[in-house]
């Protein structure tokens, strides 16, 4: 779901055919029958933007059924966990979660927590904290203070108020019928899918799920993985060979640049940036990371970042200077890209950088971008050729409509062409976690340069300006440790990764895991779950060794993050008593005369924790993991059917409808989701909701994805004649009814209009696009790839344009596959005449800055009870 | 050419007489098929590499002669990817090689409609004074609370996703070192 695999990462595919030349049963859950659909047992379709509503309706089909896999849920679960009884469910609130504040639209998760044992009961967390958001949380377990302290359970599940129960419930009106009528599924095709998906479970057999931006992209992104998750939970397929849930990430190393983030929110391996509420110093920070009372190995987050500091300020960082920390700048709230183009147009940024993107063609709302751009003091840009986003100033959209005109552009562009992955070495970190090393194979011409020589060398050139500035602003940057080896005037790739892997300093060692880290200061480490990819003082991820049938998980090929384990929380893969669920499923288990964890895969877990271990009740991190606690960077060490923690939009995923929608939530007077971040201004206008009327004028749903032949916003694609000749030009692909409905031809010309733009293609009518049923109306979905713009060989309209920015509040992703739109035959207008157009479109809709932008869509008071009367 | 040389030259006596019975190998194959050798065949050097497009990890090999690559193709070896290449990893020799790529630093000045040339020293040159004075521009000691905040909101960047673990290392390391935290990439999208 939410992935065209066969498409978008065809070679990965192979292995679901493999699977199923074996047997196993292959289902796409998607909008629009693909090349996937076609090589799959069953193509079951929905509505874009439905997929809580279908997944939840699993979720209940389980529990109707009776399909619960007990002996993997009841031990390894927080199934039996009793909850505060001050939670109440969306059931009860139409669709919002105790602790709604109205005032911050957000919540206070303090009746989401667990009860304890004994005096105190509840320990509840004080959630308006700024460091528990969500987005502060990256991939880790969130903090949970109490973690380990005597969790009030009911190891039954009887109990009304244990998660068990109380996710039973939240689902219950999930049912098929509800399914069919949110997301147009019919019954049938939906009972299969939940037949087949249960049928995976147990023992002897697992089900994998495989997503994509499909299902990131949206305003309850976050919560949709999770409903996912609760259902893999539920079946025991978390953690087991054939299981899990896999995220086909769409570029080389984006999962690289997640784990050693250029991104706002995080430091390398997760740990959060510092903020204003927790950046007074390393302590308070440090207590906003970790729980005192918690398990699991974040408890040790201390020593990954005194580690990272170590190598970020080097002998400058000691005991006495808190290890540097003051030195790092602190976050307050959203710093996302959005959120930063926005203060781009309006002037408070200056410089941009662009490595090896393009957001005039790949980020939502394209004219925004561009905007933005045109209003810089600066701009860098670094790639391999000319992209829109640094031509901006002559082939944007908006210099046909006035909006931008180059003779008052001050934005200064600086263009560096960038060495290709040829020509460089260093590591990528693929879709599952793994490192692999590439050499260089020949020398970069001209001016061209990797990002490491450029930023190596702008590091050293500030350095040196600032170096007698006397300016205590300057101190981390004169106590940055900036020494790695340069052959040539080339920084060593090699170097800086075993830096990131780690040193003794006392002996000067490589590390050989994050296990030997220190809160010290006798270690060094630029990222702690990287720490390994140099064990035995040997470059890992350079490793070569083809996979066999004694070595089915190919141990020496590549390294992965966290210490070579292949499939993460293994411990799982054996029964609470240590052995394999059945032999077909065998992956790790527990050798008695050994006394220790064995098998095909490195297992996630102590080596010597014997299965029966039971962890001391004062014991905090990883001394408090039980032998039947898998899931060991989590705070209470299970995995999470209610995540009472990490989440803004609330401890159980709940179906909203999208940002924009064309039909009303059928399950909650709640439209949408209410923490979603929304940006009402002028140049960020949304379509209307249906509450709001005039749903006639974008009475259509819009999602996007992706080509075999191009790749993403297109540098790398359209660049090349064999790929544009392959795939030449953009299309919007709709049904037969809908060319029927707005007189389009095959072939012809089409544009798609939203409230921020007009684009044009051609058409494509196929029976790819099927009409859904939702509520009892037809629903017309619209569909297009996003990889075309100005420049290159083959050129076309860039889609993102059509979308506006609401964000997921999690993770503040935007929701780019689901969206309303209208569609006309022929060409859209040039120049002045498109903005006009627009205009006349925002004002049939009645559209201002505010539409559809309401959070709070509960009657005042809340509850169902207050909608009768209301 | 003698009688068996010519009889030889025949597919058909090759097909009847030969390995291939269904002709469609060696039997059809002419002399001028047969002199063809693939190009990787005259490379000095085999390198090893990984597709730089999705996130799959397909392993590549990439074969260089006199210092330029001639052809990229999949490693069997992989584990990940068994040798295979998708369209877009096929045509990786055309993105390392074709005439799309720029090989010189452009400059656009302000106001300006056209680009010109720059040395790239001079352009680091003036990249690293517009950095320095972009985060004086945008400097934040404090919030309103007091707090320190040690940061500038001058700065921001978008990229790493298509680059390496090495380089978004020191990306990461020197803007934060700077106090520039609107630091980005495709992730967030």
């Amino acid at each position: 779901m939410g992935s065209n695999m066969a498409e978008a990462h065809p070679v990965g595919f192979q292995w679901v055919m493999e699977a199923k030349e074996k047997g196993a049963t292959v289902i796409h859950v998607d909008p629009r029958f693909t090349r996937t659909s076609a090589l799959c047992d069953l193509h079951v379709p929905l509505r874009a933007g439905s997929d809580i509503c279908f997944l939840g309706g699993v979720v209940n089909y389980i529990f109707e059924h009776d399909l619960v896999f007990r002996d993997y849920v009841a031990p390894y679960t927080n199934a039996s966990f009793i909850v505060n009884e001050d939670f109440t469910d969306t059931e009860d609130l139409d669709g919002l979660f105790s602790g709604w504040d109205e005032r911050r639209t957000g919540y206070d998760r303090s009746s989401w927590q667990y009860e304890h044992e004994g005096e105190g009961g509840t320990l509840a967390e004080p959630s308006t904290r700024e460091h528990a958001t969500g987005h502060s949380c990256g991939a880790s377990g969130p903090r949970l203070e109490g973690g380990s302290g005597p969790i009030r359970r009911d190891p039954t599940l009887e109990h009304p108020r244990c998660v068990y129960q109380l996710l039973k419930r939240h689902f219950a009106r999930y049912r098929p019928e509800m399914v069919a009528e949110v997301c147009g599924t019919p019954v049938e095709q939906f009972l299969k899918v939940c037949a087949a998906w249960t049928s995976a479970s147990g023992r002897e057999r697992t089900a994998a799920v495989v997503y994509a931006v499909g299902w990131t992209q949206h305003t309850s992104g976050a919560q949709l993985i999770r409903t996912a998750a609760i259902i893999q939970l539920l079946l025991g397929n978390i953690g087991r060979p054939g299981g899990g849930i896999m995220a086909m990430r769409g570029h080389a190393s984006i999962q690289g640049s997640t784990d050693i983030p250029t991104l706002f929110n995080l430091l390398p391996g997760y740990l959060p940036m510092p903020t204003a509420e927790t950046g007074s110093d390393l302590a308070t920070y440090l207590a906003a990371v970790k729980a005192d009372r918690q398990k699991g190995f974040w408890r040790l987050a201390d020593a990954y970042m005194v580690s990272l500091l170590k190598e970020y300020f080097g002998e400058r960082a000691s005991a006495e200077n808190d290890f540097g920390f003051d030195w790092l700048p602190r976050t307050s709230g959203d710093h996302g890209t959005y959120r930063s183009v926005m203060d781009m147009v309006d002037g408070k940024v200056s410089g941009y950088f662009l490595l090896g993107q393009n957001p005039a063609v790949g980020s939502a709302h394209g004219r925004l971008q561009r905007l933005g751009l045109a209003n810089l003091d600066w701009l860098v840009v670094r790639d391999l050729t000319m992209i829109e986003s640094a031509t901006f100033f002559g082939d944007a959209p908006e210099i046909a409509t006035g909006e931008i005109v180059p003779s008052r552009c001050k934005t200064e562009v600086f263009f560096f062409p960038a060495a290709a992955h040829t020509e460089k070495e260093g590591s990528f970190t693929q879709t599952q976690r793994m490192l692999q090393w590439r050499d260089k194979a020949v020398a970069p011409k001209g001016d061209q340069r990797s990002e490491l020589w450029f930023f190596y060398h702008l590091g050293r050139k500030i350095k040196a300006l600032v170096a007698d500035s006397g300016d205590e602003r300057d101190e981390p940057l004169r106590a940055l440790w900036w020494d790695y080896a340069v052959v040539g005037d080339e920084p060593q790739a090699e170097d800086v990764l075993r830096r990131i892997n780690g040193y003794d300093e006392r002996s000067g060692r490589l590390l050989d895991g994050y296990v030997e880290l220190k809160a010290d200061g006798t270690t060094s480490c630029g990222c702690w779950i990287y720490s390994g990819v140099f064990a035995g003082g040997i470059n890992q991820a350079a490793r070569r060794t083809p996979g066999s049938a004694k070595d089915p998980y190919a141990l020496a090929w590549g390294w992965v993050w966290p210490a070579n384990r292949r499939i993460l929380y293994n411990r799982a893969a054996a029964d609470p008593d240590g052995r394999p669920w059945s032999q077909a499923k065998a992956c790790v288990w527990w050798d008695e005369e050994r006394g220790e964890w064995i098998g095909h895969d490195v297992p996630d877990f102590e080596k010597s924790k014997a299965p029966s271990y039971v962890a001391p009740p004062d014991a905090v991190g990883p001394d408090a993991l039980s032998g039947d606690d898998p899931f060991i960077m989590q705070a209470d060490g299970k995995g999470w059917l209610m995540a009472p923690n990490g989440l803004e939009d609330g401890p159980f995923p709940t179906h909203y409808e999208p940002h924009e929608s064309p039909v009303a939530n059928a399950l909650y007077a709640q439209q949408a989701n209410p923490t979603r971040r929304v940006y009402p201004r002028p140049d960020n206008p949304s379509n209307p909701a249906p509450s709001e009327g005039h749903r006639e004028v974008f009475p259509f749903v819009l999602t996007t994805a992706r080509l075999t032949e191009h790749h993403t916003a297109g540098a790398m694609s359209r660049t090349l004649p064999y790929l544009s000749e392959l795939q030449p030009a953009l299309c919007v692909e709709v049904s037969p009814e809908l060319a029927r409905l707005r007189d389009l031809e095959h072939l012809g010309w089409a544009h798609v209009i939203t409230s921020r733009a007009a684009i044009e293609a051609r058409v494509v009518v196929t029976d790819r696009m099927a009409p859904l049923v939702v509520q009892r109306e037809v629903v017309h979905q619209v569909w297009m790839p996003y990889h075309f713009g100005a420049r290159g060989l083959v050129t076309g309209d860039a889609v993102n344009d059509l979308f506006g920015v609401a964000l997921d509040p999690n993770v503040f992703i935007q929701e780019t596959k689901a969206a309303t739109c209208d569609i006309r035959p022929g060409r859209r207008p040039r120049g002045p005449q498109l903005s006009e157009l627009l205009a006349r479109y925002r004002a049939r809709a009645g559209i201002s800055s505010e539409t559809g932008t309401a959070r709070d869509a509960t009657p005042p008071g809340g509850g169902r009870d207050g909608e009768q009367e209301a | 050419m003698g009688t068996r040389g010519w009889l030889e030259s025949w597919p058909v006596w090759r097909q009847l007489s030969g390995a291939d019975p269904l002709g469609r190998g060696v039997a059809a194959e002419s002399p001028r098929q047969r002199a063809i050798r693939p190009r990787t065949a005259d490379a000095d050097r085999v390198v090893h590499s990984v597709c730089p497009y999705c996130a799959v990890g397909c392993a590549q090999n990439v074969y260089v002669k006199d210092g330029e690559v001639i052809q990229i193709e999949g490693n069997p070896d992989s584990p990940i990817s068994r040798g295979r290449l998708c369209p877009k990893g096929s045509a990786s020799k055309q993105l390392v090689t074709g005439p799309q790529r720029e090989q010189k630093v452009r400059y656009r000045a302000p106001y300006s409609s056209e680009w010109t040339d720059l040395d790239l020293d001079v352009a680091m040159d003036m990249v690293a004074e517009r950095v320095l004075a972009a985060r004086d521009k945008g400097w934040q000691n404090h919030d309103e609370h007091g707090r320190p905040l040690r940061r500038t909101m001058g700065i921001a960047s978008l990229g790493g996703a298509t680059l390496d673990n090495e380089e978004n290392y020191l990306i990461k390391k020197l803007f934060t070192a700077l106090g520039a935290i609107q630091i980005e990439n495709q992730a967030r999208i």
